[in-house]
């Protein structure tokens, strides 16, 4: 028990470590890792992924809404799509076998190191949406030293997909933070930094929502859990001090590697029944 | 963005961090009791079988937790992790009655309700 805790915790550290260096969250490889590495059941192994991301999410939002990149507004108001999303997600989740979600999460990790790789550039637009008017949207975050001010397109759009974030998320037990960011970043015209920001601000709060399901449901094991979580606090908080004068494009290449081969685990996994 | 927002910020900037440190340090609490007492303990995780009702509830946790059992102990903390979210949307629905934008305080609410209700679909 020892061991397999010390073993759990030093994944759990590299995981948060690497997560908050790239900022692609660690939370994403926790479950392949607990599940291929650790032959910890899936169940189990995504409720501690699950609670992982809350705390990944509250411990970096924190920072975030200190400096006044993420925006509060826009945050709440998808909340609404994805915590709908997150409760969707997390009862069919406890009606469909194991083996169908670990092909699932297969897939999103093959989405999410393949979106990783990818270069993100800012659009600024003019012109709002009205409904990013009706509900002032519409923001500023501090660039150089000024405040850069920004408008939101598409707000429909957006909405619709942070309901599709959300599903995932209470489907797999992950963050969906890279869905979340291309809501915001490519549909809605939110600037990258903003965009990251607010996702992880909003990563926490759809996690919470699909908890109380797991939770109900004995997918929450505090034996399993303990030692996820308080890698990936320390983990996150280490990468967090060592962020300036980190290789990051060298990282997220990396990062990107490692979850493309769990993918391809997870997915033989699933279609020779082992998980 | 005007003054209000930016204290408001760093309010639910507080909220969030004091329930991740309280979290982690119940975990970790309960944690080091739990390995001493089940050090030798040969870990078997690759069956499911569902937590005891107890662990899988609020009022059976709260109760296992004042009696000082390790395992529900931790599992006190994984649930202050998960109630910080939902404390952090009630701030803001505070936060913005305070200001009076009701637009913002019923958004907030409309989260808190959903996030309410994600417990009781649990059943």
């Amino acid at each position: 028990m020892l061991l397999f805790s010390a073993l759990v915790f030093a994944a759990a550290t590299a995981a948060g470590f690497i997560g908050s260096l790239t900022g692609l969250g660690g939370g994403v490889v926790i479950t392949p890792v607990l599940a291929l590495l650790f032959h910890v059941d899936l169940r189990y192994a995504m409720g501690a992924s699950l609670v992982s991301v809350i705390a990944t999410s509250s411990g970096a939002a924190s920072a975030y809404v200190r400096e006044g990149f993420s925006n509060v507004r826009i945050g709440l108001f998808l909340e609404i799509a994805t915590t709908t999303g997150a409760i969707v997600g997390a009862v069919i989740a406890t009606h469909t076998p194991t083996g169908a979600l670990s092909i699932i999460m297969g897939v999103v990790l093959l989405f999410s190191a393949y979106s990783s790789t990818r270069s993100h550039e800012d659009h600024v637009e003019t012109t709002a949406d009205p409904l990013a008017l009706r509900f002032r949207l519409n923001g500023e975050f501090p660039a150089d030293g000024r405040t850069q001010r920004y408008t939101v397109q598409r707000v429909k759009a957006g909405f619709s997909m942070m309901f599709g974030a959300g599903v995932t998320s209470g489907l797999l037990g992950i963050g969906s933070g890279a869905l979340k960011v291309i809501a915001m970043d490519r549909l809605m015209r939110i600037p990258f930094k903003v965009s990251t920001a607010t996702s992880n601000f909003m990563i926490g709060v759809t996690a919470a929502a699909s908890a109380g399901v797991y939770l109900r449901r004995g997918w929450i094991v505090p034996d399993v859990t303990m030692p996820v979580i308080l890698g990936v606090l320390a983990g996150s908080l280490l990468g967090a001090r060592w962020l300036s004068g980190a290789p990051v494009r060298i990282l997220r290449l990396l990062f990107a590697v490692v979850v493309g081969a769990l993918a391809i685990e997870m997915i033989y996994g699933g279609v020779t029944g082992k998980l | 963005m005007n003054v209000g927002d930016e204290r408001l910020d760093r309010v639910v900037s507080g909220v969030l961090r004091s329930g991740v440190l309280l979290s982690a340090a119940l975990v970790l609490a309960g944690g080091l009791g739990f390995l001493v007492s089940h050090r030798h303990d040969i870990p078997n995780y690759r069956t499911f079988h569902a937590e005891p009702a107890p662990l899988s509830s609020i009022h059976g946790v709260a109760r296992g937790a004042f009696g000082l059992h390790p395992l529900y102990i931790i599992q006190l903390g994984l649930l202050i992790l998960i109630a910080t979210p939902v404390v952090r949307v009630f701030t803001c629905a505070a936060g913005f009655a305070f200001e009076r934008d009701w637009t913002y305080a019923i958004v907030s609410l409309i989260v808190l309700a959903l996030l309410i209700a994600g417990v009781g679909f649990g059943l």
